[in-house]
């Protein structure tokens, strides 16, 4: 049996996951936190510097308001997420996201300025950026912010522990560091969950070599669902993933050709889809009223494209960089312009890469692409849970006090902007719900707006309660499991020489235990060809959904027998954990939305259309009770809060 | 194209408390064979090709190569990072090179500060501004919701 030495640290305020939004929370926290002597602590199962979505960098920022209004992005996030976002979360985001921006700017990150000294736009809410450093930039500021005594890096958060005298409080958070046998329990007065969405829930288009290589990075596993989930807290649009249609196999951005190089995509066979599904009589207007006008909702232009390729057999999609480029060519006025146009384009193009999907880019060396030569194939990924984009899974979480109408207070407004419904426990970025389209920048201030609530909770709700030891030491032994299971099993079966025969990704069969790989793959096929994963191409049913949820009973009863052979296979088995937990939430959620109201990122097939009058209103909410391992799903009202009449776009 | 390191130019990070690579990969997969002190990578599959191992390593040790399930073989794509630039030459399989020179940052790492030199702010923990606000949304105030 291992001999993990155990930690505890008591504190006022704990952020767990200091990726964009966390190190917006830590930025905000710091400096309430000492006008009223209160502690702040972080924890992060990576190094800040480089942790998250952002770690390789980015080449935009994706939200900044300029000088449109809240209202404007709202009508922009409500027309691409199909009719239901959180109005009071989106427009509270908005409201402060330019502060955020111009603070990134003064810690040092390179934005993008013209002759006149204003940011360069990628398109109405996009500014462009030289990158690289993003991440580590941000959490510079946020290290500086909290202290380096007050952060904790290497270790995973597999649980939030919650008051023994109220089970709708949380209290703390245990977890173990994936380089030393140490277990961490911190015990805290608030919390802020913000560690990310998921990938590899569903089963990736890359299963060799490249499995790593989503859209979305591979190490986070849907830890923010989970910790939420299990702590009880009320859940919300768990169904509603992200699908990005991307360059095929390197999932390199395509924002910059469409929005700054105006490139246009068609089929192979040339057809505009995009044109012709906007003209009248075309395929948009089955799906009123969002797809009557621009732009067309995210769902909807992967559902264009999906139509071509497995409907019509039209694929591959291609989008005509080469026609792009020559367009731009053309509008100069002699050779020399253009030669120095081309060059400077060419630098662009390839930065889009660089910054921040660097396989794009070795992707076209290895493939000799050349994008003024000739069109490239782009392809929808498998879905991801990323509540921040195109998205909207997360924790359910009360609205600010003053965007509220009489009507939307009793749904949305609900105690400390951003807490969940779980006293002290709040969330933010891809950790909140049906507040997307706040990427870097938005998750960032969504951090800072739930660090502020939480820190006037702290100041009205003193004294720090108290966890139950015996659950502490029941989660203690439950850490440990894996490496304990494989310890007693191990020596059962019989492993060969040291000298392999072959170089394969199987490296023990044993009766008595699976490897956290093998309960991935096993997750990955469930979900894809049950659950409405791109195997499938994305369709499902009740009937499909349902065996879904019988092999994920399995699959769960299973996992109390992974093997874990070090600390590093330890971090992989909660990963998986916790991604399984995701995967019947996310299943329930689409067995209960009987439409289909995002086409693109799933289809229901027994219900093939979007249905307006049963579901043009509500979420599907969730809560999750743990003893019974039972979820209750439930509808809950949306409110618009303001008439939109006008989307304002891209 | 997963990380790999290249045997030879691998020193182990001399033997220090941490390696660089170690300390940076945000999945947890460079991890140091203590008895020959070279750094491998030591769950491939599950590399995202970020190359923050291969931007940070003191001894330019660590490379690319594209995931070999489909990924044609013979490119070649190298960053070199400095204090405030990254340099990047793409090497490409038909012999094409192109390189280029992006800006990494404007502040010298070390000197960030919190508040962006916007000051605290004029809010309490009873209103709507954060920290910063209103100077850092350079508006004179913040936006709220009339119905
Ligand atoms: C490929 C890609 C491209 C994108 N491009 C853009 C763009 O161009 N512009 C833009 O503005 N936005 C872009 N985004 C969106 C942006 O990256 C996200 O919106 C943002 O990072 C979300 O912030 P977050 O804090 O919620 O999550 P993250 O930034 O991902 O942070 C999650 C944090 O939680 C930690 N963590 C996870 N699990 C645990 C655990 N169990 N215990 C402890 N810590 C844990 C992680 O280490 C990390 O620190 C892109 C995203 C992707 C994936
Ligand atoms: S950072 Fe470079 S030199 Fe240091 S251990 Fe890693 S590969 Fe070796
Ligand atoms: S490229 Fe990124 S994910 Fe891969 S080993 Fe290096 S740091 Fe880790």
């Amino acid at each position: 049996m291992q001999n993990f030495e155990t930690i505890e640290v008591s504190t006022d305020l704990l952020i767990i996951g200091p990726g964009m939004a966390g190190s917006g929370a830590c930025i905000e926290a710091a400096h309430w936190a000492k006008q009223n002597n209160l502690k702040v602590t972080v924890v992060d199962k990576a190094a800040m510097e480089r942790s998250g979505a952002v770690g390789m960098g980015l080449s935009a920022i994706n939200q900044y308001q300029g000088d449109n209004t809240p209202v404007d992005y709202l009508s922009y996030v409500r027309q691409d997420l199909m009719g239901l976002c959180r109005d009071d979360l989106v427009m509270d985001i908005s409201r402060h996201v330019n502060g955020s921006v111009h603070l990134f700017e003064k810690f040092g990150l390179p934005i993008w300025k013209d002759k006149e000294g204003n940011y360069v736009h990628e398109g109405r809410w996009q500014l462009m950026i030289n990158g690289e450093s993003y991440k580590a930039i941000v959490a510079e500021a946020a290290k500086t912010a909290v202290g380096i005594d007050n952060i904790y890096e290497r270790v995973f958060i597999i649980k939030l522990l919650l008051d023994k005298n109220d089970k709708e409080r949380v209290c703390g958070a245990i977890g173990f560091s994936v380089r030393e046998q140490k277990i961490y329990v911190f015990k805290c007065n608030a919390c802020i969950v913000s560690a990310g969405g998921a990938v590899h829930v569903f089963k990736p288009r890359s299963t060799g070599e490249g499995l790593g290589r989503a859209w979305y990075p591979p190490w986070n596993s849907g830890s923010s669902s989970y910790l939420t989930t299990a702590a009880g807290a009320e859940m919300s649009s768990q169904e509603v993933v992200f699908i990005p249609a991307r360059y095929k196999d390197g999932y390199g951005p395509v924002g910059a050709w469409f929005l700054l190089f105006k490139a246009t995509a068609t089929s192979a066979t040339g057809f505009d889809y995009m044109g012709e599904g906007l003209a009248e009589g075309g395929e948009l207007h089955n799906w009123p009223p969002y797809g009557k006008v621009k732009p067309i909702p995210t769902c909807l232009r992967n559902h264009l494209m999906m139509k071509e390729m497995y409907e019509k057999g039209h694929g591959p999609i291609l989008i005509h960089t080469d026609k792009a480029i020559a367009k731009i060519a053309e509008a100069a006025p002699d050779k020399k312009t253009y030669k120095k146009e081309m060059k400077k384009l060419e630098a662009e193009a390839w930065e889009d890469f660089l910054d921040m999907t660097i396989s794009q880019a070795v992707l076209w060396a290895s493939k000799d692409v050349f994008p003024e030569e000739r069109p490239s194939e782009i392809m929808p990924s498998e879905p991801y849970f990323i509540g921040s984009h195109s998205g909207a899974s997360g924790a359910w979480t009360s609205g600010p006090e003053d965007i509220q109408t009489e009507d939307s207070k009793d749904d949305y407004f609900f105690g400390y902007n951003r807490m969940t419904t779980i006293k002290g426990l709040f969330a933010a970025g891809d950790g909140v719900a049906n507040s997307s389209h706040k990427f870097s920048s938005g998750s960032f201030t969504e951090g800072r707006i739930a660090a502020k609530a939480a820190i006037k909770f702290c100041v009205e709700n003193a004294g720090i309660p108290e966890p139950d030891t015996d659950v502490i030491e029941k989660l203690k032994a439950d850490i440990q499991a894996p490496l304990a299971h494989y310890e007693e099993n191990a020596g059962y079966t019989t492993l060969g020489a040291a000298k392999k025969r072959y170089d394969l990704p199987v490296e023990e069969v044993n009766p008595y235990f699976i490897t956290p790989k093998m309960a991935l793959f096993r997750l990955n096929k469930i979900m894809d060809e049950y659950a409405g994963g791109c195997g499938s191409q994305y369709n499902c049913s009740a009937v499909t959904l349902n065996i879904a949820l019988k092999e994920l009973k399995m699959l769960k009863e299973d996992l109390s027998k992974l093997g874990a052979r070090n600390l590093h296979e330890l971090m992989r088995c909660w990963e998986n954990i916790q991604r399984v937990q995701l995967a019947e939430a996310h299943t329930r959620h689409k067995l209960f939305r009987e439409e289909t109201r995002w086409p693109g990122y799933f289809y229901r097939t027994d219900f093939p259309k979007m249905d307006q009058e049963n579901w043009g209103d509500v979420f599907v909410n969730s809560v999750y009770d743990e003893e019974k391992d039972e979820f209750n799903v439930f509808k809950r009202t949306k409110h618009n809060l303001v008439q939109i009449d006008k989307v304002v776009g891209m | 194209m997963p990380s790999y390191v290249i045997n030879e130019k691998c020193d182990g990070c001399k033997g220090g408390d941490k390696t660089a690579c170690e300390y940076i990969c945000p999945n947890d997969l460079m991890t140091l064979d203590e008895d020959l002190m070279k750094a491998y990578n030591s769950e491939p599959d599950m590399c995202w090709e970020c190359y923050n191992c291969v931007k940070i390593c003191p001894s330019q040790a660590i490379e690319v190569r594209g995931y070999a399930d489909f990924t044609p073989l013979g490119a070649n794509v190298v960053p070199l990072r400095g204090s405030d630039d990254i340099m990047w030459t793409v090497s490409f399989r038909g012999g094409t090179v192109k390189r280029f020179k992006f800006p990494i940052r404007t502040v010298a790492e070390g000197n960030v500060v919190p508040d962006g030199d916007f000051g605290e702010g004029t809010g309490t923990l009873d209103d709507q501004l954060l920290f910063t606000e209103p100077a850092s949304l350079k508006a004179d105030k913040l936006w709220t919701f009339k119905n």
